[in-house]
């Protein structure tokens, strides 16, 4: 069964290890500003809600792609970006509405989480298990949303 | 049961691997208008510039792709869809019958009316074709003038610009890209692009294009301007024509349902050809974008095989990387008073950012120059059509914080098409 | 390497920002942040320099490991000469900030000169400016924070700026960075605000890289992540309450600094405690407490994210106070409660709020209050000065200082002196709680007597930070000494002030030591830094450090005799609680002190030590 990001934004700290682990693992640098999973501070709150790519049935990015740069892994599921085949259009960019596929300045392609091919790196760093791989059907999408959703009633109130 | 895909442009071909996944069964024949693989446009400019040779372009890569999919792709076009008949004529002369047709024809572009628009040196840029004959020309250092900057002209300026010719761009309407960004907007775009080296004349019209000696003259409204080529990217208009007397009915492009089908039952149109219904207005129209054209090929492929699906509307949508600039545009960003309107403008340091609220506080239109970072959530927040509640007050001060907004939102249903 | 190896100069008379290679050499001796930044400093201002003229300097300043994945890797520190102390200054600060400079590529930022008017210092990358300010001066951090974040329109914009406080001169002005994070001692932001720089802009994409042997790096920093997981005080304590662990620990042992001092145990300390913070509020039934949050990398998490009760005077009908943000530290709840006899957590909650808004350090703050309380109780000061009541106790008076000083209203021109000039200027100068200028922190020298030693020879005026003695004396770590004797204390300041100043130049933390001790930075630095980085190498360096610190401090005029404490520490005994009977020990402790420092009896360091050390 492939497993999914599970994330529990009750246990988030902001601390950033994901992102450092992240831009790491893909660049070989500390720099969260390249990482693709990104903790958002809700500062009103006090709410750290960690965000990536939940790698959504739709495929949204993949479906929009112009040159098929876009894959599914077959063993984590995963949308992945073929770098080499990207054109850097950003069309996906703006066809994902969870805005979690990005275009990378440094290398000219788009970024996105790519579950670092099954072991993913956010997850070792977490020092909270905030970020957690599981076989879950509930995976973090949902969580995250309804944390984030009480932020939502907060700001009504 | 057979499907009949007419156009192999990113909407047939979705509409084909859709109904594949669908029904295993099925007879699925993709007809392709132009020679050689399906390809995208959208990665026209990135060959001009050299990025990637023509099979870089490919819509599908994987060697044997069709056949794997047993997709019948032909190479034809159709030259008229019967009255009464299931039944389509091709210009090859040969007929197909059709149990389901989809027409995902996209468009042709259009020139204006003036003498020497035919002239060997005067080109579209619309098709790999046209591609290879612009870079055959364009050789560094030689004069081009564009025609028209909208969203075609603009995608592929800045690929002349690399390939070292010097160019001037002339656009009949107010600013740069007229629909898809504001005054302001298109100002900085103009500005960026000016500061490169491009000559940009706006509120200018071509009147006539000669040639003496190998070089062409454009005659404009602002004087005359030498070229050695001649682009024009002054519109595109939807591939109707063999439609004619179908009893399919056509506006600007194919109308159609919620299902995305024509006024002719059994009858699908996708794509840049399809006037179907806009997600913000409700009324039809024609997005000749590349997510709409994916989205419309999945949702009719689904009524194609009988599985009912809605669409709720296109958003329409932009993204241009205009020599560094990156602007974006979603939905409907005209108008906007100050009360509905949020505008963060830093035009010198290259940032703009305006997001328009329609009554009930819901987001409606954005435009951003220099963000790059999580612009899909804009799409997200349209899409959703719901009121931003609380977070319209801190948007207020502070507009950038928008992803949080999204995030903040219990979103997940609403994005899901 | 781990070094960015550039540093950039901003002159604000000539309005330029330039790039500078770092000095290796230097790096070596005094590895980063506190330590090489100190260097530069000394090496480049008179000692005598006015604090508040343009010939002072102010350096903000990465550790080796600022940015990298280490736990705590976030640190920075503000360095200068202070106005509150004429001493060295070194202020250090958590948040993100610090990461933003090194992954723009910079390892420190030297500010010299004035500006002939607001300005405030963008660097996006190698790219550096100064910008007018005169949109956001005579604002607070807070909107300046908002303000640039709308005007460069970058939500990941990192920004440290200072208050209207520092604006008004009061000499205890702090950096604020990421709205609630503080360079707060010794008046760092009243030096920025003199030199007309409101704040400081950083957007860094360039990433953190050259480190010496990532695999090796990396199996440090997890092996010391799981030491900081594992402990008891790292791994639950300060996740849980936050340094405010300590205020029912420091009340019971007799050792919690009470109405200006005059006790040592306050019967509101559970009222305003860690445990407290986690209580419904009876009005709202919602605890002061929302969450923990960590700094950049940090994988304890101490920080503390708190509301203020909608209803409470303090807030009443101002909705922009009903949000979370930066709640208190131990040392911010003693100030702004015990302090000043003030058990209403919503009152300190809130003070705690605006000294974050407007740039206040919490500690010399409240214990300025505190002195002026006692001022107030003895006649001294009356309404006529202080405009309302100010008894010990009255949340009222805290509320109404915080908000006077922040802004230079009133009294709060007076309490903005800081409490030595204060009672000095109203002829009482034995009831201010200072050493060297700067109001002492949360723990009684009566009732742990190292600190008391701690306090009369740190190098920015009394501190807890510069050798907290608190972990061996009241928490056994590394191992448990007796708070109420002066023995052995001598060696142990010692110790601590040298691995503190090694610590405070690396990047990292000094609340990683509740767990680590240099067996477990040093391992990270060296696969980190070019050259071999043991802990007795470390060891050494924050001595060198230390020395040259006080040399600086001689230079400027302070001498052995200011090596001391408040008479009322070492005269009036505590009345209660454990070290009932007891005055700080100092006099039994300093001649030792500087005999084990390698220092003269007067307290100069003599020139074998130097020699020694390399100075």
């Amino acid at each position: 069964m492939q497993r999914a990001l599970s994330i529990d934004p009750g246990k988030c700290t902001g601390c950033l290890q994901c992102e450092l682990a992240c831009s790491f693992e893909h660049t070989g640098l500390f720099n969260p500003s390249r990482s693709v999973i990104r903790v958002f501070t809700f500062h009103e709150e006090g709410r750290f809600v960690p965000y990536t790519c939940t790698q959504c049935a739709e495929a949204w990015c993949l479906q929009s792609c112009p040159v098929d740069a876009i894959s599914i892994n077959a063993d984590t599921g995963a949308k992945e970006v073929n770098e080499a085949t990207c054109v850097g259009c950003k069309v996906c960019t703006i066809a994902c509405p969870f805005g979690t596929i990005n275009y990378s300045q440094a290398t000219g392609k788009v970024v996105k989480c790519d579950l670092c091919g099954g072991d993913p790196q956010c997850v070792e760093a977490c020092p909270t298990d905030a970020i957690v791989y599981v076989d879950a059907d509930q995976t973090g999408l949902e969580r995250m949303r309804q944390w984030a959703a009480r932020t939502d009633a907060a700001a009504t109130a | 049961m057979h499907h009949l895909v007419v156009g192999a442009g990113p909407a047939g071909v979705t509409a084909c691997e859709t109904l594949r996944q669908l029904d295993p069964s099925a007879h699925i024949t993709l007809l392709c208008g132009e020679s050689g693989e399906p390809y995208g446009r959208m990665a026209i400019p990135y060959y001009l510039v050299g990025n990637i040779d023509e099979a870089g372009t490919r819509l599908r890569k994987r060697p044997g792709y069709w056949e794997s999919l047993r997709i019948s792709l032909r190479h034809d076009r159709v030259a008229a869809l019967a009255p009464d008949d299931d039944r389509v004529t091709l210009e090859s002369g040969e007929t197909l019958d059709f149990d389901r047709l989809l027409i995902a024809t996209g468009a042709h572009p259009v020139s204006p009316a003036i003498s020497g628009i035919d002239l060997p040196g005067v080109v579209h840029c619309w098709t790999l074709e046209d591609a290879r004959a612009i870079a055959e020309r364009a050789a560094e250092g030689s004069d081009v003038v564009l025609m028209g900057a909208g969203f075609i002209g603009c995608i592929i300026l800045e690929s002349l610009v690399k390939r070292g010719v010097k160019l001037t761009v002339i656009e009949q309407g107010p600013r740069m890209v007229p629909r898809m960004l504001d005054a302001v907007a298109g100002g900085m775009l103009q500005a960026h692009c000016e500061s490169q080296g491009v000559r940009v004349l706006t509120r200018t019209r071509a009147e006539a294009i000669t040639e003496a000696e190998g070089r062409l003259t454009v005659a404009t409204s602002q004087g005359e301007i030498a070229a050695d080529l001649v682009i024009v990217a002054t519109g595109v208009r939807s591939n109707t024509g063999f439609l004619d007397c179908s009893g399919v009915e056509c506006d600007q492009g194919v109308l159609v349902d919620e299902q995305l089908q024509s006024s002719r039952a059994g009858v699908f149109a996708a794509g840049d050809v399809a006037q179907g219904p806009d997600l913000l207005s409700g009324s039809r129209q024609v997005h000749a974008i590349q997510p709409t054209a994916v989205e419309h090929g999945r949702i009719a492929a689904h009524n194609m095989v009988g599985q009912g699906a809605r669409y709720p509307g296109s958003l329409n949508m932009n993204i241009l990387d205009t020599l560094g600039l990156v602007s974006v545009s979603f939905g409907n960003w005209e108008g906007g008073d100050a009360h509905h309107a949020l505008v963060l403008d830093n035009r010198d340091a290259g940032r703009y950012l305006k997001l328009v609220f329609d009554e009930q506080d819901r987001l409606r239109g954005a435009i951003a120059v220099g963000h790059t970072e999580k612009v899909g959530v804009l799409r997200g927040l349209i899409q959703s059509r719901r009121p931003l509640h609380g977070w319209r007050e801190r948007l207020q001060r502070d507009p950038t914080r928008l992803a949080e907004a999204f995030v903040a939102m219990p979103l997940a249903q609403a994005v899901k098409a | 390497m781990a070094w960015t190896g550039k540093i950039l100069r901003v002159n604000l008379n000539d309005k330029t920002c330039k790039e500078e290679p770092l000095n290796r050499e230097w790096a070596q001796q005094y590895l980063g942040q506190r330590g090489l930044a100190t260097k530069y400093l000394v090496e480049e201002i008179d000692p005598k320099a006015d604090p508040l003229g343009p010939d002072n300097k102010l350096i903000f300043a990465t550790g080796p490991l600022t940015g990298t994945m280490a736990s705590t890797g976030g640190r920075y520190s503000v360095i200068t000469k202070s106005p509150l102390t004429n001493c060295v200054a070194c202020s250090n600060s958590g948040g993100f900030i610090g990461q933003e400079l090194k992954n723009a590529g910079w390892d420190m930022v030297i500010v010299e000169g004035k500006a002939d008017g607001p300005v405030y210092l963008y660097i996006e990358n190698e790219k550096a400016e100064l910008l007018p300010a005169d949109d956001i001066w005579g604002t607070s951090v807070w909107h300046t924070d908002e303000w640039l974040h709308k005007r460069h329109q970058d939500p990941l914009l990192r920004i440290a700026a200072v208050g209207r406080s520092a604006e008004q001169g009061c000499l205890y002005s702090a950096v604020i960075n990421d709205l609630h994070r503080a360079a707060g001692r010794s008046g760092v932001g009243t030096v920025m605000a003199s030199k007309n720089l409101k704040a400081m802009a950083v957007r860094g994409t360039l990433g953190v890289g050259n480190i010496k042997d990532p695999k090796r790096f990396m199996q440090a920093v997890n092996a010391a992540k799981k030491v900081l997981a594992d402990n008891a005080v790292t791994g639950q304590g300060l996740p849980t309450y936050g340094t405010q662990v300590l205020m029912n620990v420091i009340n019971e042992i007799g050792a919690l600094p009470t109405r200006n001092a005059r006790e040592v145990q306050f019967e509101g300390a559970n009222e305003i405690s860690g445990e407290a913070m986690h209580e419904p509020r009876p009005t709202d039934g919602k605890p002061n407490l929302v969450t923990n949050a960590g700094c950049f990398a940090c994988t304890i998490a101490c920080g503390r994210i708190s509301t203020v009760d909608k209803g409470h005077f303090s807030v009443k009908n101002k909705p922009e106070y009903w949000g979370a943000s930066g709640g208190l530290e131990y040392e911010a709840a003693w100030a702004l409660g015990s302090d000043t006899g003030v058990d209403d957590l919503d009152a300190l909650t809130y003070a705690n709020f605006i000294c974050n808004e407007d740039g206040m350090d919490p500690i010399s703050f409240g214990a300025t209050v505190a002195a002026a309380m006692e001022l107030y109780g003895r006649g001294v000061l009356t309404t006529e000065q202080t405009g309302i009541p100010f008894d010990f106790g009255s949340a009222e008076a805290l509320v109404k200082a915080a908000e006077w000083v922040a802004t230079g209203e009133g009294f709060g021109k007076d309490l903005g002196l800081g409490s030595k000039r204060l009672c000095e200027k109203y002829g009482h100068p034995e009831l201010s709680m200072t050493v060297k200028g700067q109001e002492f922190p949360a723990y009684d020298p009566r009732g742990i007597q190292g600190m008391g030693l701690t306090y009369a020879t740190s190098n920015r005026g009394a501190c807890h930070l510069r050798s907290y003695t608190v972990a061996s004396e009241v928490l056994g770590i590394p191992e448990k000494t007796d708070p109420l004797t002066a023995e052995g204390k001598p060696a142990l300041v010692k110790a601590f002030q040298d691995a503190t100043g090694a610590v405070d130049s690396s990047g990292l933390c000094v609340f990683t030591t509740f767990a680590w001790t240099l067996e477990d930075i040093a391992p990270q630095i060296d696969a980190a830094c070019e050259g071999e980085w043991t802990p007795e190498r470390l060891l050494e360096l924050g001595e060198r450090v230390w020395n040259l610190e006080r040399q600086f401090n001689l230079a400027a005029g302070i001498t052995g005799a200011d090596d001391t404490l408040p008479k009322r520490l070492l005269e009036e005994p505590a009345a209660t609680g454990p070290a009932k009977g007891l005055v700080n020990k100092l006099d039994e402790m300093l001649p030792e002190y500087y005999q084990l420092r390698g220092w003269t009896p007067d307290g100069v360091p003599t020139p074998e030590t130097l020699q020694r050390l390399g100075l």
